[in-house]
């Protein structure tokens, strides 16, 4: 296999695009990382997108950005994991370009949520239709349930949850593609409207329409393009019951610790050894345990971690979401794995501005489908 | 022998108290609570249908019963409230109790005597050996117009019976039924509420059907009011069953254990059939139970039991019908009563 | 219209048939063919009791549109006495009675409707006693 690097990135602004359709949203993006790229064309593109037919009444996403792209006739894959969709359509260029099969592949991904539909119905499509769903579970309701579960089985408390918020609108103040540019406050979280006991409106992430892409190349081409690529050392994925209610535990987010084992192990890495990590935060309560199972905190520490500063970028020891993370930037969800890469790109080429993170070699992202069944690690390297 | 062997109920645990109706219609509840005996009724759960109920109490029935539900052969629910037009109540209840697909399944309308109706049904098919056990319900979820006097009593519950030959706990000795077309309560098809015609549902209706049933009940049987240890009769109201026992010669006392109404409200199909149940609860051995049905449009059924030695075996089986009435309510305001009774307009 | 599907689950959903795995024993609701834990693909049909546990739980206030007049309205993760899992609504229940540890019945109600023209559509919930 061939060794991988990221020469491009681009992104739209993350928000409620209201006058943009799916098709501008993807373009723009997808547009923005080939000219930064400084690629005349591409070999292949993957899309991911959870669910264009459910948000917007379009299947087909593949074949519909490549046409709008005036990329035909290039072959376009779209890639759906649920809310992982974006990090495993990066895997699936990573390897069609490691293969060896293709040099310049665009990984990209978007959602158009903003559209007019039961967004709350269209997200739970993520879980157990017959025997979640159907039961009246929404997706803020089965964290919600992992949150009680911790907080019973480790005292964690529920300023430690809101720290995670307060801290991701921290980061995301800075980033100007961030929806949410605004400070809060442990009280303003507190006092937020309650979405799904014990979780409310400021431990969740927003409805967001947004697209982002970033091409890859074989490493040993990428000087010709840029300057200062960034390395693929790891791609590692991992699955798990469709279903919260039939895990052994409830507080864990077992998909997450296998895809972690193996991407440390592919990367030669320990948790260590990471600067910075952008993590799945869907909700304050996601961020805490997925911290814990990709070996940042001791299970049950995830939480105190946050409070005492160990994930900030100011003081952390690794900090994480130094974009906003879901929280704050936004989670349009087929395009968030490909946000988080970006995020992990302008940290370790130094691009991050007020967000930057010194001396950032090593960044991870970790992007979870559903409540947490499917989860996929990319760790990338400066060069 | 040949009667019920198994029985249960079912009552929801929502209450509105004849106070919180009043107050939004201007009217007077001690006026009501003093003219008609109404003090609270039974509301549905916004889960909760004539299925949900008549499944409940079909499953405490089976308990009781002790039986293997795969061998009762016909099913049939007596309701004016079933949750579907066209499509039958009963199919739901035997997959829901595991009855299997052997079975005859029937949705039965007759007004407030639909439960009875299918017990004499159930019964009669015993009795000519067609099917081992049989399993009959009254329930109802049923409906009064806002502002209509019918609000204070239309409440929701249901009784299951299984009738068979061994292990009777209630023998049926007598049955009979009175009936005649006479419209004093009625609901059109695609309509939601009912209507009925004031006080014309009084004398030529309820009092009409169940006296004369009452009558030839006491004829056929050739027993007289003060054999039974029990009687029941259909409770429109608290007034009207009281009125009756009267007009017939039964007393206070006879009436008491059945006359559950003024906490429950009429359950309609399930009225009758759940006063009976409460009866049973607390029967004794070589106890009879006079029982008339009324059911508007109109008609009354009535039947005669005798309490077996096997009914100690079987009270302690399942809940009790008394003890579901007193304990464990969650009272509404009417405000949340509209929404449970779907009387406020949503948007699809 | 849901209710080719709705048809297909009736035995899990109405009456809680489950799989048991013939050579380790896990039960798996609803049924699969292929064991989770241990790859067996026997099963013996069984009916779970209607008793069971809260193991973890949450309030809706923000539903789908379909159960957006139910709210709020508790679910749980709920562990039969089997130890079979399951996630159910909680029904007849205040709010603050429900709790992880809190025992509860399984109770037959109706769950939602195909739309106001379409099928009732039942199933089990969750009684905290």
């Amino acid at each position: 296999m061939k060794d991988v690097a990221v020469i491009g990135i681009g992104m739209t602004k993350f928000g409620e695009l209201w006058n943009k359709s799916i098709k501008d949203i993807f373009v723009e993006a997808a547009l923005k990382a080939i000219d930064n790229a400084g690629v005349g064309h591409i070999d292949s593109m993957y899309v991911g997108a959870m669910s264009g037919g459910l948000f917007v009444g379009q299947e087909h996403i593949g074949a519909v950005m490549a046409d709008y792209l005036g990329m035909n006739p290039v072959p376009a894959t779209r890639v759906e994991s649920a809310c992982a969709s974006g990090g495993t359509a990066f895997r699936q260029a990573y390897f069609e370009v490691a293969s060896g099969s293709s040099e310049i592949v665009l990984a990209g991904g978007v959602e158009k949520m903003n559209d007019g539909v039961d967004v709350t119905a269209a997200l739970a499509t993520a879980a157990d239709q017959e025997y979640e769903v159907y039961n009246g579970i929404t997706f803020p309701g089965l964290y919600a349930m992992i949150a009680n579960a911790y907080m019973h089985q480790y005292n964690a408390t529920r300023e430690q949850l809101a720290a995670v918020a307060v801290k991701n609108h921290h980061n995301g103040f800075n980033n100007p593609n961030a929806q949410f540019r605004s400070e809060i406050t442990i009280e303003q979280v507190l006092n937020s409207t309650l979405v799904a006991d014990p979780l409310r409106l400021l431990d969740c992430s927003p409805v967001t329409d947004g697209g982002a892409a970033v091409i890859l190349c074989p490493l040993e081409l990428a000087k010709q393009f840029t300057d200062s690529p960034v390395k693929v050392i790891s791609t590692a994925q991992a699955s798990d019951t469709i279903s919260l209610y039939e895990r052994e535990s409830l507080t864990s987010l077992k998909a997450v610790s296998d895809a972690a084992v193996k991407a440390y192990k592919q990367a030669n890495l320990k948790p260590e050894d990471i600067d910075l990590a952008e993590v799945h935060d869907c909700f304050t309560i996601a961020e805490i345990v997925a911290s814990e199972e990709l070996g940042f905190f001791d299970k049950g520490c995830g939480a105190s971690a946050v409070e005492e500063g160990k994930t900030s970028i100011e003081e952390g020891t690794i900090p994480i979401n130094t974009s906003g993370g879901l929280k704050s930037k936004g989670h349009p969800v087929g395009a968030t794995g490909i946000a988080q890469v970006i995020e992990i790109y302008e940290q370790l080429t130094g691009q991050a501005g007020k967000r930057q993170v010194k001396d950032a070699r090593i960044g991870l992202t970790q992007n979870m489908g559903g409540s947490g069944a499917s989860c996929v690690i990319n760790i990338l390297e400066a060069l | 022998m040949i009667g019920i062997i198994g029985y249960g109920s079912y009552l929801p645990r929502y209450r509105i108290k004849v106070e919180s109706i009043a107050k939004e219609w201007g009217s007077d509840p001690e006026s009501i609570k003093r003219g008609l005996k109404l003090f609270e009724k039974t509301v549905p759960g916004l889960d909760e249908d004539t299925i949900t109920i008549a499944v409940q109490a079909s499953k405490y029935a089976v308990k009781r019963a002790g039986i293997n539900p795969e061998e009762i052969g016909a099913v049939y629910i007596g309701s004016e409230s079933h949750p579907y037009a066209v499509k039958p109540s009963g199919t739901v209840l035997i997959e829901a109790l595991g009855i299997g697909n052997d079975v005859h399944v029937a949705s039965y309308e007759f007004a407030c005597k639909a439960g009875t109706e299918a017990m004499f049904v159930a019964y009669c098919l015993v009795k000519a050996n067609e099917v081992k056990y049989a399993l009959a319900i009254g329930a109802d979820t049923s409906q009064g117009a806002p502002g209509d006097a019918l609000e204070y009593s239309a409440s929701a519950g249901g009784a299951a019976f299984i009738m068979g030959k061994e292990n009777v706990v209630a023998e049926i000795l007598f049955t009979n039924s009175f009936t005649s077309d006479t419209p004093d309560f009625w609901r059109r098809e695609h309509e939601f509420y009912p209507r009925h015609a004031g006080r014309f549902t009084g004398e030529p209706a309820y009092f009409k059907h169940v006296v004369n049933a009452g009558k030839l009940l006491l004829e056929k049987s050739a027993m007289k009011p003060e054999d039974f240890d029990y009687a029941v009769f259909h409770m429109p109201n608290g007034k009207f069953p009281q009125m009756a026992a009267k007009k017939l010669g039964f007393t206070k006392e006879q009436i008491e254990t059945g006359w559950i109404v003024p906490w429950m409200g009429n359950t309609y199909s399930g009225s009758s059939p759940t006063g009976l149940s409460a009866v049973l609860d607390v029967a004794k051995p070589g106890d009879k139970i006079f029982m008339v049905s009324f059911g508007s449009g109109a008609g009354s059924d009535g039947f005669v039991f005798k309490v077996t030695d096997k009914i100690v075996d079987v009270q302690d089986k399942a809940p009790k019908l008394r003890d579901m009435l007193d304990n464990n309510k969650i009272y509404l305001d009417y405000g949340e009563y509209a929404k449970f009774r779907e009387k406020i307009i949503l948007n699809e | 219209m849901i209710t080719p599907k709705y048809v297909r689950e009736i035995p899990q959903r109405y009456r809680l048939e489950a799989a048991k795995c013939k050579n380790c024993s896990y039960i798996s609701f609803p049924p699969r063919l292929v064991c989770p834990k241990c790859k067996s693909r026997s099963f013996d049909t069984i009916r779970l009791s209607d008793e069971g546990k809260i193991l973890t739980f949450t309030i809706i206030r923000v539903s789908s549109d379909i159960f957006s007049h139910q709210t709020p309205y508790g679910v749980a993760v709920i562990e039969t006495s089997e130890g079979a899992k399951l996630m159910a609504m909680i029904a007849d229940t205040k709010i603050e009675d429900i709790a992880i540890g809190k025992k509860v019945k399984l109770i037959f109600r109706k769950i939602r409707d195909e739309g106001v023209s379409g099928i009732h559509c039942y199933g089990y919930k969750a009684v905290v006693i």
